[in-house]
């Protein structure tokens, strides 16, 4: 009781001054209250993430049956594209696994530059720098610079990191020409026009660790690239961008297993990649083509003669937004065996992962459900004529969960 | 040759007598940019009222517009998260690049609604800042025009006269229709709305309307049909007047819960160019009372 009458009489005091005051008072403090307030909602505002990096994290796994035994994958004709060429090219083990997951950590490190860090925690255990790379923010003129390890940007899907593939693997030129993906160590120079039309050139200068070089101990440059690409829209609802793209390494003993026996290849290089990509509302087309051209020396069972090779491959897929969550897609991807001539006088019957004449195809479909843009299942099949005379049918069943800071949507 | 790429180059400049190339990521601030700087400004917007400004990508012709971009104008907030910052780092362009005067977010200048106390992304895309969607509230517009009209004369110097001079004619106006607007809208006060994304929060909250639901069960994800009878059956205890989705989202989820709940489904422009009529800020506001105020009927 007593202290209700306290209540009313603070009450009151404090309602008092109040009467005593005008209108134009009041409104004056309010405005001064409303002033901090929002002071108070930006600074609040201003310190959210303003020092810690954006992380994120991907984690991926599959459940697979194929009619083959992936481990003894190989793209017949391609040398050495094949089971020995280094992890990432064979069809997923079956049964449950765990796929790559990987950690994006970035942040712009000060006006000038900006970091980043993608590592892939393989399901072996194993942690893979895929990227760590500085890149300039101020250069100006159209121009940027990166330097580290990083994803080139030659190709089309090259540069898109895997989570974000339409289908699970990648085409089948990127297996037998780049062994999945070009990601080197070294410096790239960009450098887009000051045009509406988007023009895009740029050149890349690395070590070549990586198939299709051998990761040479030597100074200087052991790979470099060259890449330039346009772009732009017709009308409100198309969006295309194309490219051409060339890279040169020099294999220096480039080994690999071919019938039992092991050979090796020194010489040059060449790769030529032409893509394109068109993107209507709820389609998007795109088709790469490569060509590869190599010569040098083969080295067979400790005889050595002139090899050249050249051969080519592409791939043109489709993906249709069926709905708002559900995408179909489908790819078709082809490889041309070419001309590969030795000077060893070698056939398929010695060397037949290198000299078998076989074109190899496949024909993939998906069906992907995102419930949102962070998550996404996916179902793909594949009928898969990457071994000379077998069809390996694979189906596979994936997750892709994205946590974290939110992705880029890369065009 | 030299003539032919000098006549490209040409082709790609701007007008001669634009003072500042502006990259204006949503067409609002296109708009705005346009009251403020008139034929000083050669201005670029980068989506249009029939996209969704959260899902878009970083598609070539915004990056080669970036490029040459003086001042890049975006509402911030992480609206533009997704596209914005990849823009920025591939144009090579070092003005507009987060922290230089060349980049200006107008949720910077504004109190914002709904900012979470949690972040969970559970709770589907929220924006940790708080909600993005500022301008259909005039007293945004008002502090927004201010600011820009700064930038702009911080940049443009030779032509800050000019900037000032037209933000004071714009101020006035804007101020005149803002109260012109509250008196036209008066009978929408208490009108309770189902709004698919929440994108009309600061328009709600001006105009003294009521929220009672989405159509998105989570901001950004959407309608499922199991919502949707959720949403209906709450409909049933506390009816809406009228089901709101921007000219960008999808009709049928609206239609849907329209026939059933016996009340109407209508589109408003939500920015400018979503409908014939909301051409500039303006038609804008205009556009948008004279829908709701025909629904409420």
């Amino acid at each position: 009781m007593l202290r209700r009458m306290w209540c009313a009489a603070a009450l009151a005091a404090a309602m008092l001054p109040a009467h005593a005051q005008s209108d134009a008072d009041l409104r004056e403090e309010v405005r001064g209250l409303r002033q901090r307030v929002d002071e108070l909602e930006k600074s609040r505002r201003a310190g959210s993430n303003a020092f810690n990096p954006d992380l994120s994290l991907i984690l991926q796994g599959t459940a697979a049956r194929s009619s083959q035994d992936p481990a003894n994958f190989q793209i017949t004709g391609f040398a050495p594209a094949g089971n020995n060429a280094g992890g990432e090219v064979g069809p997923q083990r079956r049964g449950f696994s765990l796929g790559e997951s990987e950690l994006v950590v970035a942040s712009n490190i000060d006006p000038y530059f900006r970091g980043q860090l993608a590592a892939a925690l393989t399901p072996e255990n194993e942690i893979e720098v895929e990227e760590a790379f500085f890149q300039t923010l101020q250069l100006g003129s159209g121009l940027t610079l990166k330097g580290g390890r990083f994803l080139s940007a030659i190709g089309y899907q090259n540069p898109i990191h895997q989570h974000a593939w339409d289908f699970q693997d990648a085409a089948l030129p990127y297996k037998a020409f780049l062994g999945g993906r070009w990601n080197d160590d070294g410096v790239q120079m960009k450098w887009v026009a000051p045009t509406d039309l988007f023009v895009e050139l740029g050149t890349e200068l690395g070590r070549g660790r990586a198939f299709p070089a051998s990761d040479p101990n030597k100074n200087g440059v052991g790979a470099w690239t060259l890449f330039g690409h346009l772009g732009g829209d017709v009308g409100t609802s198309t969006a295309w961008r194309a490219g051409i793209s060339y890279l040169k390494t020099s294999p220096q003993e480039r080994a690999f297993e071919d019938g039992g026996i092991t050979q090796s290849f020194s010489g040059r290089s060449r790769l030529w990649v032409a893509d394109f990509v068109v993107k209507w509302p709820s389609i998007k087309l795109q088709g790469e083509y490569f060509r590869r051209s190599e010569s040098g020396e083969l080295t067979f069972n400790s005889a050595t003669g002139d090899y050249s090779s050249r051969q080519s491959g592409w791939y043109l897929q489709s993906v249709y937004q069926l709905m708002a969550q559900w995408r179909f897609g489908y790819r078709h991807d082809r490889l041309d065996h070419g001309s590969v001539a030795n000077g060893l006088g070698l056939t398929a019957a010695d060397a037949p992962l290198l000299l078998t004449d076989h074109n190899p195809t496949r024909n993939t479909v998906m069906l992907d459900w995102s419930p949102s843009e962070f998550s996404r299942i996916r179902l793909q099949l594949a009928a898969d004529k990457s071994r000379a005379g077998v069809t390996d049918n694979q189906v596979l069943l994936q997750y892709i969960y994205s946590l974290g800071a939110h992705g880029a949507h890369t065009f | 040759m030299k003539s032919f790429l000098l006549a490209i180059l040409s082709l790609a400049s701007a007008p001669a007598w634009a003072a500042l190339n502006v990259f204006a990521c949503e067409p609002e601030w296109a708009a705005l940019a346009r009251e403020l700087g008139g034929d000083k400004l050669n201005i670029y917007a980068a989506t249009t009222a029939l996209q969704d400004p959260h899902r878009i990508e970083a598609r070539p012709s915004l990056i080669a517009r970036a490029r040459s971009a003086d001042l890049a104008v975006c509402t911030g907030a992480e609206l533009e998260i997704g596209w914005m910052p990849l823009v920025q780092r591939q144009s090579g362009n070092a003005r507009i690049q987060e922290g230089q005067p060349g980049y200006f977010e107008a949720a910077s200048v504004v109190a914002l609604l709904e900012k979470p106390a949690r972040v969970d992304r559970s709770m589907g895309d929220v924006h940790p800042a708080g909600n993005p969607h500022v301008h259909l509230e005039p007293r945004n517009i008002a502090r927004i025009a201010q600011a820009l009209s700064e930038r702009m004369a911080q940049l443009d110097r030779p032509n800050r006269n000019d900037y000032e001079a037209r933000t004071k004619a714009f101020l006035q106006r804007w101020n005149e229709a803002t109260a012109r607007w509250e008196k036209q809208a008066a009978p929408l006060k208490g009108m309770p709305l189902v709004v698919y994304h929440k994108n009309m929060t600061y328009m709600i909250q001006w105009l003294g309307m009521r929220e009672v639901g989405n159509l998105e069960p989570k901001p950004g994800l959407p309608p499922t049909t199991v919502y949707l009878g959720e949403l209906l059956a709450r409909l049933a205890r506390d009816p809406a007047k009228a089901i709101v989705r921007s000219a960008y989202n999808d009709p049928r989820p609206g239609e849907w819960l329209a026939e059933r709940a016996k009340i109407p489904s209508i589109a408003v422009a939500f920015t400018v160019g979503g409908t014939p009529e909301a051409k500039d800020l303006f038609s804008l506001y205009d556009d948008t009372i004279a829908r709701l105020l025909a629904a409420a009927k």
